[in-house]
């Protein structure tokens, strides 16, 4: 009885943190979704949020986060390939872990200072010949940043599963006949699809509401759900508005993860 | 093509950098069509002679024939042989069926053809009906047949087993045991089995090559390797044995604890100095006048078929005698044994001369009749 009492103790204040931090929120925007802007009760925000205006945003949300979740997989899945192989490779992976640490705003400062005018990217190109060009401000500044920022948290997942790959299937697959390439088709790439798949919702999930980034990398050209929150919520104080988004984008991550969710399969 | 060995090494040297040799300048050739076994104790090499063979490793040195061609460089997926791995290397995500079809998908075969050879394969070891499984969901044993099948269905000329039974228990290794020689004489093919359990190579080979820090120390057909050990290694690792230092006065007689016998061995030189081996199960329990050594029991064993007596003589040399017999701990017995228990071995003899000297044995029988 007493190991019964002590162990509901000890859940207490996840269950607290939980309640306070996580329902409560939830059930917060929930309930402001069904204000309109005249703070009355109605589906005013719903019918809204189906108009050309929202529809273009969610369109263009989804399509960069698509093109940045297929980039960062298709930088990620060789490199965490490659760092399998090395000797040293949990050094290796704690050098390309290491820039997550860093805070995202500085990260994104220092891209400004990169890719502005005088910043080095432009130095290099008129170094080359081609010219100084617009980098800033550009769709390509947008992914390219939001693709590095990524990449540590696809490479991570992508890395594990590859580590915990049983090498003798590679020496079996080679012995049955298998050529590096099918080998990698038919084995390797089909037992780490679990870890491209964390590795996707860890990318794509985040990706969907990047605010910060569209407006000082990409200038606010780019406008996705999560600008369309922070406006909504800073600017026009529509809160209204703004929570309907927020739970469009809550039902869109649970979709995600249901859909993309890991099946355990037997070693 | 007949009398072209299947397989062939010749001088073949494995080393990793500046370690010692894994494999230090091996030969030998291995016949179509029987079952070999390469014993020995772990870090013998005998690993290292499979994934050769398989391509997995490149040697360092020295030439592979495969049914007659140098082979050092064709790679893994190019070679005619297939392996049943230690840990079986099943892909989980895969489930039978398929498992035991990838090497046919990989060869582009037509799937109705795929299908009859899988499921001839799986009658072939006796799984017949489990096509739909998933690996995860079938036993110990049954991965290991559906290894077995995968490796088969290819028809390849050599199969290659990576201590197959070690993870089974006890009644399933020997169940195994029987199938893999019974399956191996149906098919025909060259098995090339190894293990570090010198039982398994002496129930299932018809040829035994001991392996021992990257040599092969003996080679030959279980009765013959367990009946004439060349060397104190050998002896000592197949099966039990005693081993006393001894001397050859002339020949058929030779000396030991203290005492002279009358032996069977002939051709060694005067005086040398050799080691004797009396396997445990020849050596019989006898009143002390009768025995021919007496010893005190020190301790005694129930070993199911036989009771293992652990004795000592007056010198403190250990003699392991295995007996239907009891005799009580702390008393004093004699043991009895046939000259032809007594085996020979010359110090540091290569197993050439040991050969050639066995050789001479059979023709000296042969003239006395």
């Amino acid at each position: 009885m007493e190991n019964k009492l002590t162990r509901t103790l000890y859940a207490v204040p996840y269950m607290l943190w939980i309640v306070l931090f996580v329902v409560a929120p939830i059930l917060l925007v929930l309930y402001y979704s069904f204000f309109n802007i005249d703070g009355q009760l109605s589906f005013d925000n719903y019918e809204k949020f189906f108009t050309p205006v929202y529809l273009k945003m969610i369109v263009s949300s989804f399509w960069y986060a698509f093109l940045i979740t297929a980039i960062t997989l298709l930088v990620a899945y060789p490199a965490a390939y490659l760092l399998t192989k090395t000797t040293h490779k949990q050094l290796w992976l704690l050098l390309i872990i290491t820039p997550s640490w860093i805070n995202l705003l500085l990260k994104a400062y220092a891209f400004l200072g990169i890719f502005g005018t005088y910043g080095a990217a432009n130095s290099f190109l008129e170094a080359i010949g081609i010219g100084s060009q617009q980098i800033l401000f550009t769709d390509f500044s947008f992914v390219f940043v939001s693709v590095y920022i990524f990449i540590p948290f696809m490479i991570l997942p992508i890395f594990n599963s590859l580590n915990d790959l049983n090498p003798t299937l590679l020496d079996a697959a080679n012995d049955l006949g298998a050529s590096k390439w099918t080998t990698f088709r038919r084995v390797i790439f089909p037992l780490t699809i679990d870890g491209v798949k964390s590795g996707c919702q860890v990318v794509f999930i985040p990706a969907l509401s990047l605010f910060m980034l569209t407006r000082l990398i990409a200038g606010n050209r780019v406008i996705t759900l999560g600008t369309a929150i922070e406006q909504h919520f800073l600017v026009t104080e529509d809160w209204g508005m703004g929570s309907m988004i927020s739970v469009f984008l809550m039902i869109t991550m649970v979709l995600i993860m249901v859909l993309t969710g890991t099946r355990k399969r037997g070693a | 093509m007949g009398n072209v060995p299947i397989i062939q090494f010749h001088r073949v040297t494995k080393q990793y950098d500046n370690d010692p040799p894994v494999l230090n300048d091996v030969s030998f050739e291995i016949e179509r069509g029987k079952f070999y076994t390469l014993l020995g104790p772990s870090g013998c090499g005998k690993t290292t002679i499979l994934r050769l063979i398989a391509g997995f490793t490149e040697a360092s040195e020295g030439e592979i024939f495969f049914n007659g061609k140098k082979i050092n460089t064709v790679p893994a997926n190019k070679r005619q042989v297939n392996t049943v791995f230690q840990d079986y290397a099943l892909f989980p995500h895969l489930n039978v069926f398929e498992n035991v079809a990838f090497g046919l998908r990989i060869k582009k075969m037509k799937q109705p053809v795929i299908e009859a050879k899988v499921k001839e394969a799986l009658n072939f070891v006796n799984l017949k009906g489990y096509e739909n499984r998933e690996i995860r969901e079938m036993s110990g044993g049954q991965r290991q047949r559906v290894a077995i099948a995968r490796a088969i269905v290819n028809e390849p000329e050599v199969i290659l087993l990576d201590e197959p039974l070690s993870a089974l228990d006890l009644k399933l290794r020997t169940e195994m045991q029987y199938e893999l020689r019974e399956l191996q004489r149906r098919l025909g093919i060259t098995f090339i089995f190894v293990t570090h359990d010198q039982e398994e190579a002496l129930a299932m080979s018809d040829e035994i090559f001991v392996l021992n820090k990257g040599k092969i120390q003996q080679s030959g057909t279980p009765t013959d390797i367990y009946d004439e050990p060349i060397n104190r290694f050998v002896a000592d690792f197949i099966g039990e044995s005693n081993i006393v230092k001894g001397n050859m006065i002339e020949d058929y007689l030779v000396e030991f604890v203290g005492r002279q016998f009358e032996c069977v061995d002939q051709g060694l030189d005067k005086n040398e100095p050799v080691e004797i081996v009396i396997r445990p199960e020849d050596l019989e329990i006898t009143s002390i006048e009768q025995g021919k050594l007496k010893v005190k029991v020190d301790s005694i064993l129930f070993r199911g078929v036989h009771y293992e007596l652990s004795c000592y003589d007056q010198d403190g040399n250990e003699w392991l005698v295995h007996s239907t017999k009891k005799a009580a701990v702390g008393t004093e017995i004699g043991l009895f044994f046939d000259p032809e228990a007594i085996h020979v071995m010359r110090l540091g003899e290569t197993e050439e001369e040991f050969d050639k000297r066995l050789e001479a044995y059979a023709d000296v029988d042969q003239d006395g009749k």
